[in-house]
């Protein structure tokens, strides 16, 4: 049964699921467990890829006939640093996407808003393709769609914490006001949390760990892949009513006076 | 640029109240289990339908739920001042048409100081400003009631002819807060019927309206329909169809939502399309479950009964004593007004019969500070 396509920057994209290629304990396990999933558009980190032209495993595991690349900026603290990033990332690699990840603090990964925003701005005016990786703040993520970001993606937990949906309040609310495609990334951790996301009307989910650490990621891809199906044709066929007891039987009717007018 | 206009032309209004028509009871079960969380535009089709008005006592209960969790028990009080009488539209419905032989009024700045003497001493501290609409009293007019009333008022609202968005960023400047532009109907076969002549007869430039207050930083914008013009659960669609729109392309702005019915009025009697007191609760319940967040108004064209009973089913906002004519609260005889109201009670009532019913009168919910680079009330606190 067919969904709607996700549509970025004018290209139709065939799969929601999204992956990210670190973490995999060889290039060939990732280039297994990638083609199980179904994913189209995956992300390498530019600190991780030889711009050199000499051997990359994951570079040379990939077919870019098949994939679309999305360059991320893991490892940079700041705009600056980001704008840098992405000028290499795209003359090494071909592509104006980008995933924007500006995160200074080491321990937890936590996107920093005030450079993302900036950074954004002025990779918008460069001609990049910016999809950021950003808190699931609902106000910095229509800032971000008034800067020019061709999606947003928002975290549903800390990175690789695999907890799920611990935002999903904002998320909400991200994806009931965005005018971009919204793109949960990061914390997911199970094929449930990915349909989850579908369902309540993510566009798309970036998953990495959760895969890349499964003790068989290229099951753990197929799984992935069938959950994001089923969320998203769960999201299109429209969810049942949740019971609407007690809202019947006001004690007082508020609408008696009506036979009266 | 584009603008609502393009999203309005994507839909067919007899289509759909067709659509609207058709949804089934399941239809509305299933808005309803949404508990108010998430509705889409489908969902408000189906509670506007037929097939939800057996549902009506559990959307108003659901409805005051949601009201009371984002707005507490509590009522905005605001009244309208006529300034003009003055229009160059011929439109069907209105007593200001231009073909009505009624005195015409302009106040000047001694009966706008009148009029605020007057309302200060209801207690108001929301005014909101209505004209006719003419190019005579345009931007330089309202430019000048803004600055004698910024003073004396907290939240200058204004219901006038539209304008250009530099016009509106002029006015915003000044101390506007809201403006409130109604499209009236969204048929574009029953528009041209009932806006004959004038700079209204232009109905996509009014369409679009609501962008260009959206572009220009107007903090607050009010939607709606006129109903009785038309079909009202498609009209009550397009609103939402619009509201959906706006929240989407101008998130930084409120938005507020009133229903008002065709009133006798000056002038030849219309056909007037069924709009009943059951039909307009069935609306105000489906727009309060829709959007949680948007104000809905509920008008002094409604009787003293149906207020009593109405207000807390969604409602976050009443006008009360409203005078619908130029200089109508210091001086003028009412023969100059716009339309018929009924519910005559003064502001002081109204508050008092909120208050026995447990909710608390809201008459300052805004203050001058926001508005504007220079404001009489934030200078004073400056010198003071």
């Amino acid at each position: 049964m067919k969904t709607s396509p996700l549509v970025i920057a004018g290209v139709t994209l065939r799969s929601r699921l999204f992956l990210g290629t670190g973490k995999y304990s060889s290039g060939a396990v990732m280039s297994e467990s990638l083609a199980a999933s179904g994913a189209e558009l995956v992300t390498m980190a530019l600190r991780r890829v030889r711009t050199d032209g000499g051997h990359d495993d994951i570079m040379s595991q990939l077919d870019t006939t098949k994939y679309r690349l999305l360059p991320n900026t893991s490892g940079v603290r700041d705009a600056k640093e980001a704008i840098l990033a992405a000028e290499l990332a795209r003359e090494a690699l071909g592509t104006n996407w980008l995933k924007l990840e500006i995160h200074p603090d080491p321990k937890y990964l936590m996107p920093d808003a005030i450079e993302t925003l900036l950074a954004t701005r002025e990779l918008v005016k460069r001609g990049f393709v910016v999809l950021p990786y950003v808190h699931a703040d609902p106000v910095l993520c229509k800032q971000l769609e008034e800067a020019g970001a061709a999606a947003v993606m928002p975290l549903g937990a800390p990175i690789g914490s695999n907890l799920g949906l611990e935002t999903r309040a904002f998320l909400e609310i991200i994806i009931a006001q965005s005018r971009v495609p919204v793109v949960i990334d990061a914390g997911l951790g199970t094929p449930s949390h990915a349909a989850a996301a579908l369902e309540m009307g993510a566009d798309a989910v970036l998953v990495n760990t959760a895969i890349a650490a499964a003790a068989d990621p290229v099951a753990m891809g197929a799984a992935f892949k069938l959950a994001v199906e089923a969320g998203r044709l769960g999201f299109e066929a429209g969810l049942a009513a949740r019971s609407t007891k007690g809202e019947a039987h006001a004690t007082s009717p508020l609408t008696s006076f009506l036979a009266s007018v | 640029m584009s603008t609502f206009v393009d999203t309005w032309k994507q839909h067919d209004f007899a289509a759909v109240g067709a659509r609207i028509a058709a949804a089934t009871e399941a239809d509305v079960r299933r808005a309803l289990g949404k508990q108010g969380r998430g509705l889409n535009l489908d969902d408000l089709a189906a509670l506007l339908s037929p097939a939800a008005a057996p549902f009506l006592e559990e959307m108003a209960a659901l409805s005051h739920r949601l009201t009371v969790e984002r707005f507490g028990r509590t009522m905005q009080l605001y009244a309208p001042m006529y300034l003009t009488n003055v229009c160059a539209n011929i439109c069907s419905y209105c007593g200001f048409s231009a073909q009505n032989r009624i005195p015409r009024k302009a106040l000047d700045d001694a009966e706008i100081s009148a009029e605020a003497d007057a309302l200060e001493k209801f207690g108001f501290d929301h005014v909101l400003l209505v004209t006719g609409e003419s190019s005579r009293y345009g931007l330089a007019y309202f430019q000048n009631a803004l600055r004698l009333l910024r003073p004396r008022f907290s939240n200058l609202s204004m219901e006038v002819q539209p304008l250009d968005a530099e016009e509106y960023a002029a006015l915003t400047a000044d101390g506007l807060s809201a403006v409130l532009v109604y499209q009236e109907t969204y048929d574009p076969i029953a528009y041209p019927k009932h806006h004959l002549k004038g700079p209204k007869a232009d109905m996509e430039y009014r369409l679009a309206t609501p962008d260009r207050l959206g572009t220009a930083g107007v903090k607050k914008i009010g939607l709606g329909a006129l109903y009785g013009l038309s079909d009202w659960r498609a009209e009550s669609w397009f609103v939402g169809l619009h509201l959906h729109y706006m929240e989407k392309h101008y998130w930084r702005t409120r938005y507020s939502i009133a229903f008002p019915r065709l009133r006798p009025h000056e002038g030849n009697e219309i056909p007037v399309t069924p709009f009943n007191e059951r039909d307009l609760i069935q609306t105000a319940c489906a727009f309060r479950l829709f959007s949680q967040e948007v104000e809905l108004s509920l008008s002094t064209r409604e009787s003293p009964h149906f207020r009593n009973n109405a207000f807390k089913l969604g409602f976050t906002s009443m006008s009360a004593g409203s005078k619908t004519n130029p200089g109508g609260y210091a001086s003028e005889p009412e023969s100059l007004e716009q339309f018929q109201i009924s519910d005559e009670r003064s502001p002081a009532e109204v508050a008092a019969f909120l208050k026995t019913n447990g909710y608390e009168a809201v008459w300052k919910d805004w203050d001058a500070t926001y508005d504007g680079q220079q404001t009489a009330r934030s200078n004073d606190v400056v010198h003071a």
